[in-house]
């Protein structure tokens, strides 16, 4: 029953990057549309058919993608803007109603969560179709309407919505070559595993500092999870949830003092005609310590 | 030699850092980490395709995009500008502040803002600019201020509250991360696993907020009311 509902969700996914797909070969302004639509055509393929079809043929359809992406053939391109006299129309309209969509989806996701056994993933896909529908009545939306607005946010969501998944991807096979066992070997030999505290130190600052450096704490997570926060932490009866949960968000600690994050902390530099290009990070430095201290312990108390 | 497959990694950290195309550089990682611990093409190749049909899961937020689209075009950043233009006449801190918790509300809704370019920029900032003008006039040290510490509110309320949507791709990131390492965990047992943070981090955010008032010369504030 839930595997049969997660595939349909799947196939639902598939048909979206399918119309992201046809967008962008027809978007004439956009050097890259053979190669963007190559990338969501194979996206489609592999969310509706990837259970169907042998891995080594998706593996092949993955580095397909990483070479259209080398060579800069996946842009977003043109996507139509939203029309601001509609929307500010609509606003005037809907007032607060605007929200109730959004709050359905919270409410049903959770709901079904929490009161099924059906799990988060499925809570998941039947509130993102109940508060569609919802949308659907509150807005008298057509299907052309429906249709312009999903390919236009899949297109502008674009690679880096994919990321992700690929990141994930990164770190199964990391696990499956044993780079998480060969780096705790490693870090055994200079730190010892088994003191709760001095693992979960180890882990949040590794997080953060490598989060710092890559400017992505997605990336890091993979990594250091692998590396630190499984052996480390986990290995020594850390819960799960709590370690892997407050790994994330000490990572984003590193988000803060980086200029690597360039989005968060250059693009408003440059929107505001900011003097000091780390004039933001020198606001954050303060709160991501705090913050970072607060949540090793944090992690030490709620995890053991 | 075991140690070359930890080239993936460096691969990544390199990668990362000098701003390569992020989709290559993942793909070159995990193919150079198969590759070098000794596993044949095909299996690299069924390995990789393996574990992206596997993680599917973290895609899951794409079912969300049509709602999103919907309420976008039927103007769901005019009602929020809207609301927050209410406010005016406040303190620096009290907008900062209001904006904070709008920011990590609307998180755990799964409404995410572009909020440095929707927000900040043209009405965040300019707001917190007028009410710490009130009453004196700003120099550009100050003005600099109100640009940098607008833009580290919008951040801090963006990241600490984002686990608290179970469909972020955040949260997704997590549990199949951690499922394909061997440690199955349930996407609601990260979100409540991310709330004692996220409400730590509105504490200080406020506290840094108010803090940041001194700054500025407010004793006109009651002469307002």
């Amino acid at each position: 029953m839930i595997n049969t509902i997660l595939t349909v969700m799947y196939v639902l996914i598939g048909f979206m990057m399918a119309l992201a797909a046809i967008g962008s070969f027809q978007d004439k302004q956009n050097p890259a549309r053979l190669g963007t639509g190559t990338f969501w055509t194979l996206l489609a393929i592999t969310f509706a058919f990837g259970s169907y079809i042998p891995s080594a043929i998706v593996g092949v359809m993955i580095v397909i993608i990483g070479i259209l992406a080398l060579f800069k053939q996946i842009k977003v391109g043109h996507v139509e803007a939203v029309d601001i006299k509609h929307a500010t129309a609509a606003a005037t309209h809907l007032g607060a109603w605007v929200f109730m969509p959004s709050v359905v989806l919270a409410v049903v996701s959770v709901g079904i969560a929490q009161f099924t056994d059906m799990g988060g993933q499925v809570g998941i896909g039947i509130g993102a179709v109940v508060s569609l529908i919802a949308a659907i009545i509150l807005t008298h939306a057509g299907t052309k309407t429906v249709y312009k607005d999903t390919q236009r946010m899949v297109r502008s969501v674009g690679a880096a919505g994919v990321l992700p998944q690929l990141l994930a991807t990164l770190g199964a096979v990391f696990t499956a070559a044993g780079v998480g066992d060969l780096t705790a070997k490693l870090i055994a030999g200079v730190f010892p595993a088994g003191s709760h505290l001095g693992g979960v130190i180890l882990y949040c600052v590794a997080m953060a500092v490598f989060t710092a450096i890559m400017g992505n704490a997605f990336a890091a997570f993979a990594v250091i999870t692998a590396a630190i926060g499984v052996p480390f932490v986990i290995a020594q009866g850390g819960s799960v949830a709590v370690v892997a949960a407050i790994g994330m968000t000490s990572g984003y600690c590193g988000t803060l003092l980086t200029p690597m994050a360039a989005n968060f902390n250059s693009l408003p530099v440059a929107l505001m005609e900011m003097k000091d290009e780390m004039g933001v990070i020198k606001q954050q430095a303060p709160l991501a310590i705090i913050l970072l201290v607060v949540q090793i312990g944090l992690m030490y108390f709620l995890a053991f | 030699m075991e140690y070359l497959k930890l080239l993936g990694i460096a691969i990544i950290v390199i990668g990362f850092t000098f701003k390569w195309d992020t989709t290559a550089v993942v793909v070159v990682a995990a193919l150079a980490t198969g590759f070098l611990s000794g596993m044949s093409i095909p299996d690299l190749l069924s390995t990789l395709g393996k574990s992206f049909v596997d993680n599917r899961m973290v895609s899951l937020f794409f079912l969300t995009l049509p709602m999103i689209g919907l309420v976008e075009t039927n103007g769901l950043k005019q009602v929020a500008v809207n609301a927050i233009q209410r406010l005016k006449k406040l303190t620096p801190s009290r907008i900062l502040n209001l904006y904070l918790l709008i920011r990590e509300v609307a998180n755990v809704f799964g409404i995410s803002l572009s909020g440095q370019v929707q927000f900040v920029r043209p009405l965040i900032q300019p707001m917190v600019q007028a009410a710490a003008g009130a009453n004196q006039k700003l120099t550009d040290k100050q003005i600099e201020l109100t640009k940098a510490r607008s833009a580290a509110v919008d951040n801090l309320g963006n990241f600490f509250a984002q686990n608290l949507f179970v469909a972020s791709g955040s949260v997704l990131l997590i549990a199949s991360t951690m499922q394909s390492l061997g440690h199955k965990v349930d996407t609601m047992q990260i979100v409540t696993a991310s709330i004692p943070i996220a409400i730590v981090s509105l504490v200080v955010g406020m506290i840094y907020n108010i803090l940041f008032d001194r700054n500025f010369k407010l004793k006109g504030d009651k002469k307002n009311d």
